[in-house]
C-alpha cells in the first residue's frame, strides 16, 4: 500500500494538471476571469451599430488553471510524504 | 393678386420652417441595439463590460447640427459583465450602487466645432455627466449621422428617419466617487466609454 500510494498520487496530480490544462485550453485559453456568460460581437446591418449579445455559458479563466495546478502540484508533494521508510540498520552477518 | 403672393409666401416660409424644425429622436430602441461599452484597464486586471437599458431624447436639426440638445440616461442595473459575481461587486453599494443611482445621465448643454459633411457631423459636445449621483461637466468628440427616411429599413412599414450617435472618451472613476482612490492594481482609474446608439423619429 505504501508503494503504491506515492504512485498513485503522482500519476492523479499529472493527470489532473493535464486535465486542467486541455480544459482552460479548450475554453478558449481565456486570459480573464472565468466567465459564466460570453460576450458575443454583432453588428446591426442597418444603422452598422456594434453591439454585444451575451451567450449563457461557461468559460474557464486563470484562476481555473491556476487552483487546478496548485491542486496538482500538492498532490505531487503530498507523494512524498508516502515515501518507503529507509532502515538505519545494517543486517548483520551472524 | 397680391392676396396670393402672400399667402404663397407665407406658405413658402411655412414649409421652410417645417423642414428645417429640429426633429425629436427616441433613443429607446426596440431592438436592443443601442449600447454604452466600458472598458478599465488596471496593471492586474482589465474589466470589460456593456450597457443596454438605454433611453432620452435629442432634438436634432439637420441643418443646424449645432443646436443639438437632449439627454441620454442609461439604466445603472443594465451595467452587465461577463462574470456575474463581478456584476453583483459592479452593481453593489461599494461601487455602482445602482439601488441608490439608477440612472446614469448625459446632458448635453454645448455644441462645438461641428462640421458637416453629406449626412455625418462631428462635433464636441460638452454636457453634464451624473454617475452615481455625481455631476460633471464632460466634453466628448462625437459623431452623429442622420439617416433620413431609413426607419422603415429597421422596422417594416415605418416612416421616419434615424440618427445615429457615436463618441468614445474616457472618464476617472475618481471624480465619481467610484471607490476613489482604492483599487489601483485591479480596477483602472480610467473608465473608457464607448457610445453607439440609434435613435429613433416616426413620422406620421
Amino acid at each position: 500500500m505504501v508503494k503504491i500510494l506515492p504512485l498513485a498520487l503522482r500519476a492523479t496530480a499529472a493527470l489532473l494538471l493535464a486535465g486542467v490544462v486541455i480544459w482552460w485550453a479548450l475554453g478558449g485559453a481565456h486570459r480573464g476571469w472565468s466567465m459564466n456568460r460570453v460576450p458575443v460581437n454583432k453588428t446591426d446591418e442597418i444603422t452598422g451599430i456594434a453591439f454585444v449579445e451575451y451567450e449563457d455559458r461557461f468559460v474557464p479563466g486563470l484562476e481555473m488553471l491556476g487552483g487546478g495546478a496548485g491542486a496538482a502540484v500538492l498532490l505531487f508533494g503530498l507523494s512524498f510524504l508516502f515515501r518507503k521508510s529507509h532502515s538505519t540498520l545494517k543486517p548483520t552477518n551472524s | 393678386m397680391i392676396k396670393q403672393l402672400v399667402s404663397s409666401t407665407a406658405f413658402a416660409f411655412a414649409a421652410a420652417a417645417a423642414l428645417a424644425a429640429p426633429i425629436s429622436f427616441d433613443f429607446k430602441d426596440p431592438k436592443g441595439v443601442n449600447n454604452v461599452a466600458f472598458h478599465l484597464d488596471a496593471p492586474l486586471e482589465s474589466i470589460s463590460g456593456t450597457a443596454s437599458g438605454i433611453t432620452g431624447n435629442v432634438m436634432f436639426d439637420p441643418a443646424n447640427p449645432a443646436a443639438l440638445n437632449g439627454k441620454i440616461v442609461i439604466a445603472s442595473n443594465s451595467l452587465k459583465v461577463p462574470n456575474s459575481t463581478m456584476q453583483d461587486h459592479l452593481h453593489s453599494p461599494n461601487w455602482i450602487d445602482v439601488a441608490k443611482h439608477p440612472e446614469i445621465t448625459f446632458e448635453v448643454t454645448k455644441v462645438a466645432n461641428a462640421k458637416t459633411a453629406g449626412t455625418d457631423t462631428t462635433a464636441d459636445v460638452t454636457g453634464n455627466l451624473t454617475i452615481k449621483g455625481v455631476t460633471k461637466e464632460v466634453t466628448v468628440p462625437a459623431k452623429l449621422s442622420y439617416m433620413a427616411d431609413a426607419l422603415g429599413r429597421r422596422q417594416p412599414n415605418a416612416k421616419g428617419d434615424i440618427l445615429v450617435v457615436r463618441a468614445e472618451f474616457l472618464v476617472k472613476r475618481d471624480d465619481f466617487g467610484i471607490q476613489a482612490g482604492q483599487r489601483g492594481d485591479t480596477v483602472g482609474a480610467d473608465i473608457k466609454l464607448t457610445l453607439a446608439l440609434a435613435g429613433l423619429a416616426p413620422k406620421a
